[in-house]
């Protein structure tokens, strides 16, 4: 029955200190949604070891340029001209090519094109506000977009979230599935975002700060971002195809 | 003082917050013409092998209030136990999903083929499942969890039997509510709490 499909290698099993704890009652919304129960944790099998594959036929011209995907290319979106470019990585540092990575974010008044946002910053009609690209080889990929607004939200008496974009990535595996926030160097709203500090580990929160990077610019038309994303490994090593326990 | 190991930290999670539907399922959000289509719209396409069955659930949040913001996706191999992708595999089963729970009830839908055992690392197999990633404002990393079917075979799964608390399992079994439909929820916290995984 099996056509002994290869093995894509065991998942490095996740450092949870990498990631925020699912409670943290700075961020209220966590309190009522996050377990009690600790999470099961076990080796990853072949489930979490594929995942879906999104091929270039996906795309479409404009899908990583936000400000003119919404337009069709008729208008450019209002805002300070930004590309947002980085690699993708595994935890040795191996590029992960060929995987697919959305985005999406506020225009640059700091308001969503989404139903349930109701934040008086008016809407650009020329901006929806998402946008889609795959990795290279090199595990590269790049938007073209405007720097979005910080916005108020309810949650402490005047709570801000910093400038943000909010980015989702795939990976080679289901297992390695994440969905993170890329902050811009130098916002003062970082350091006061109970979202930002559900990260508990300044490290890491540092590495979601993306810096300004001038040599990534085009003078005369947009500044640059860089921010390079890591997901989980996998162990490759000739010991892995023992028969258990031996 | 010892070599430097180069080893990189996995980027920090971040909630996917109330609006993961801009970036995700764009018509759910009222955004409308940026992509052709939602991506993964459909678990399967026409002619896909198997039994369809569909299923549907809530997701509870810790006072048993259903969230309208959960957005989750769904990976799972076809009737054959194959994953999308691995030779034989049905090509009319795309494996992947991403759906959202209704914005008025909080209901979510999914359709697809059962899935078959899938083979299991050193041999033996895993009970037919669905894995399922779920994502929400106040959801600061995105939950695994994995939907498993009444009346199958859950011996040897490696997943259900490592559960300690055997109750505790009963959360990751869909319940027959008739021909081809099973009801699954997921409760986030409190009573009945989901076996969330760390896989």
């Amino acid at each position: 029955m099996q056509n002994a499909p290869t093995d894509p290698g065991p998942l490095v099993p996740r450092n949870r200190d990498a990631h925020p704890p699912g409670y943290d009652p700075g961020y209220k919304t966590s309190v009522s949604r996050s377990p009690r129960w600790p999470l099961l944790s076990l080796d990853s099998t072949r489930t979490e070891e594929t995942g879906p594959v999104f091929g270039h036929g996906l795309l479409g011209p404009l899908d990583n340029n936000l400000i003119l995907n919404f337009s069709k290319g008729e208008a450019p979106a209002v805002g300070e001209r930004i590309r947002v470019h980085g690699r993708v990585m595994d935890e040795f540092g191996r590029p992960v090519a060929g995987t697919l990575v959305e985005m999406w974010q506020a225009n640059a008044g700091g308001r969503y094109r989404h139903v349930k946002d109701t934040y008086f910053a008016p809407l650009d009609p020329n901006f929806g506000g998402c946008g889609r690209t795959i990795t290279d080889e090199a595990g590269v990929y790049e938007f073209l977009t405007v720097r979005p607004g910080a916005y108020p939200w309810p949650n402490r008496g005047n709570d801000w979230r910093p400038m943000h974009i909010h980015f989702s990535i795939f990976g080679t595996g289901f297992g390695q599935r994440l969905i993170s926030q890329m902050y811009f160097e130098g916002d003062p709203l970082i350091a006061r975002c109970p979202i930002a500090h559900t990260v508990k580990d300044r490290g890491q929160l540092d590495r979601l700060v993306a810096p300004l990077d001038m040599a990534g610019s085009r003078p005369m038309d947009y500044l640059a971002y860089k921010f390079d994303i890591v997901l989980r490994g996998r162990r490759q090593t000739m010991f892995e195809n023992r028969m258990e326990g031996l | 003082m010892v070599q430097p190991l180069e080893i990189l930290m996995e980027t920090a999670s971040q909630t996917g917050g109330p609006y993961v539907h801009i970036g995700c399922i764009p018509t759910f959000a009222g955004l409308e013409g940026v992509y052709p289509e939602d991506l993964g719209k459909r678990a399967i396409e026409e002619g896909a092998q198997g039994e369809i069955v569909t299923i549907t659930g809530s997701v509870y949040d810790g006072m048993g209030w259903a969230l309208r913001d959960a957005m989750m996706e769904t990976w799972q191999a076809d009737a054959q136990g194959l994953f999308p992708g691995e030779p034989g595999a049905d090509p009319a089963v795309n494996g992947f999903c991403r759906f959202a729970a209704d914005g008025e009830t909080g209901e979510f839908t999914l359709r697809t083929v059962k899935p078959g055992r899938v083979a299991k690392r050193g041999g033996g197999f895993q009970a037919p499942h669905i894995a399922v990633w779920v994502v929400a404002r106040g959801i600061n990393t995105g939950l695994q969890t994995r939907i498993y079917f009444e009346g199958d075979d859950h011996a040897g799964d490696p997943v259900l039997s490592r559960i300690e608390q055997r109750p505790r399992a009963e959360t990751l079994i869909a319940r027959k509510t008739g021909p081809g439909a099973y009801r699954w929820d997921i409760r986030l916290q409190g009573e009945g709490e989901t076996v969330f995984l760390d896989m």
